[in-house]
């Protein structure tokens, strides 16, 4: 029988969350690391029970975690991420030049392909890639020379936090970095382009259709059409058909088109999940109702999820990395609040209940699953 | 030999318990300690000083013997009663925070 495996990152540790493929009855391990902030945990495609946790801390820097047994037990592997090179400049919020300095890992992506392979974006925004099990790192510094000296921090900071391995050509990948835009390769991270073209950024850039500096939350793709993007940008819910080379905004009926999360269906490359944030300045749901929208025509018309999300008095918000889905059938929808709540869906988001409800600040989740 | 006392997190990190005891070459200094330190446990690199340019972590302390030695150049000889054993070289996250 399946089973999934739901890997959560949180302010203060990390948990792994184990169910048949019921998905009604959750067996919970955890905090590891505690005390931590883990911004992401991610399992290899190639060995499911190879997990990769990026685990950090203002006082202590940042330590990366491997399991080899699913999150049972974890050894510390490499944890130097040097920029190649001279590492130059990028743009402050003030609009100065201020030197690349690295902060911590957002995002750990396992190679799709390569079982040693992990890919690992940081703070300040740089691609770092190991082949040898996250032992030593790399950086694919083609990457930061796609006017990397215009790319500036966004409030959260000047983060890599999107990876995207394309499932048809191992050697082309997205990624995406707030606020510098999205990037591509073709040739295995070596050089990049910027693929921001059809993104509109008024009053957040001089020039609205720059060709770097958007301020991109989150891009999702579903495997069967490695060509389709779909992006949650601070404000506007955006696609592409065109891998990227241009977009165009799907962000229709929506209440409100800022947030930070976006996901696509596991059966259906059509069918989006998103959670709508009112605005900028206020990083909650609109009229504290918690609602997931799902659009099953890739955009432009929403329909409001809410059977089981609290809708009323409800302030949280959903982090750019907080949802996920597994691939049973119905396809299985989970994301993470900052109020500490991890809630799952087993209809496609029809309806929603809580895991957890008591878990530090989300900060990261993600699915296994698992024959 | 040298005592060290490490904060909660990092025993945790090195699987250690909340002093251990290295082999230091005299004159130790907090370089050398921790030299010896990340040889023993690498788990610690990059958690105490930057692992490339080898300075303190801006929220991490180093008091011995009553005194704050964090601001001293790393290279100064530590005090007798911590070179000796007789007092423990305490590495302290700083309070910040609410």
């Amino acid at each position: 029988m399946s089973k999934v495996r739901v890997l959560v990152g949180t302010r203060k540790g990390a948990f792994v969350l184990t169910s048949d493929a019921r998905r009604e009855g959750w067996e919970i391990s955890g905090p590891h690391f505690a005390g931590w902030e883990i911004y992401h945990l991610k399992g290899s495609p190639v060995n499911p029970d190879r997990l990769y946790a990026s685990q950090t801390s203002g006082w202590f820097g940042q330590v990366i975690q491997r399991s080899n047994d699913g999150g049972k037990t974890w050894e510390p592997v490499g944890n130097k991420f040097v920029y190649e090179g001279s590492p130059g400049t990028h743009q402050w919020y003030d609009g100065s030049q201020r030197p690349w300095e690295f902060k911590r890992v957002w995002k750990l992506e396992p190679s799709l392909v390569e079982p040693e392979t992990v890919y690992a974006g940081v703070e300040d925004a740089a691609l770092f890639r190991s082949s040898d099990g996250g032992q030593t790192w790399q950086e694919l510094a083609g990457l930061r020379s796609v006017k990397g000296n215009l790319w500036a921090p966004g409030a959260g900071g000047m983060c890599l936090h999107t990876i995207i391995q394309d499932t048809d050509n191992p050697k082309r990948f997205y990624t995406a970095i707030s606020a510098a835009g999205a990037f591509r390769t073709d040739d295995g991270g070596q050089t990049w382009q910027a693929v921001n073209r059809g993104l509109k950024s008024d009053y957040e850039l001089a020039d609205p259709d720059a060709e770097v500096g958007h301020c991109v939350h989150s891009i999702a793709m579903h495997p069967s059409r490695p060509d389709v993007l779909f992006m949650q940008k601070h404000w506007d819910v955006m696609r592409t058909d065109d891998a990227g080379e241009s977009w165009h905004e799907i962000s229709g009926n929506l209440p409100t088109d800022f947030g930070y999360t976006i996901a696509v269906h596991s059966h259906e490359p059509e069918t989006i999940y998103i959670v709508p944030i009112k605005s900028d300045s206020e990083h909650f749901p609109p009229d504290g109702m918690l609602r997931v929208y799902r659009s099953r025509t890739g955009g432009n018309d929403w329909e409001a999820l809410t059977k089981g999300l609290p809708q009323s008095n409800c302030y949280v918000n959903v982090f750019r990395s907080a949802m996920a889905v597994d691939t049973l059938d119905p396809c299985g929808v989970y994301f993470g609040t900052t109020g500490g709540q991890v809630y799952g869906s087993t209809d496609s988001g029809d309806s929603w209940a809580p895991i957890v409800r008591d878990f530090p600040p989300v900060l990261s989740v993600e699915v296994q699953t698992l024959s | 030999m040298i005592r060290v006392v490490l904060p909660l997190q990092l025993c945790n990190l090195a699987n250690v318990s909340r002093e251990v005891e290295l082999q230091v070459e005299v004159p130790a200094t907090i370089s050398t300690v921790l030299d010896a330190l990340e040889v023993s446990y690498p788990a610690l690199r990059g958690t105490i000083r930057d692992q490339v340019i080898l300075q303190r972590r801006p929220f991490i302390r180093f008091f011995a013997c009553g005194e704050d030695l964090s601001l001293d150049p790393p290279t100064n000889p530590l005090p007798e009663e911590v070179a000796s054993g007789k007092e423990p070289l305490r590495v302290v996250g700083a309070m910040a925070g609410g």
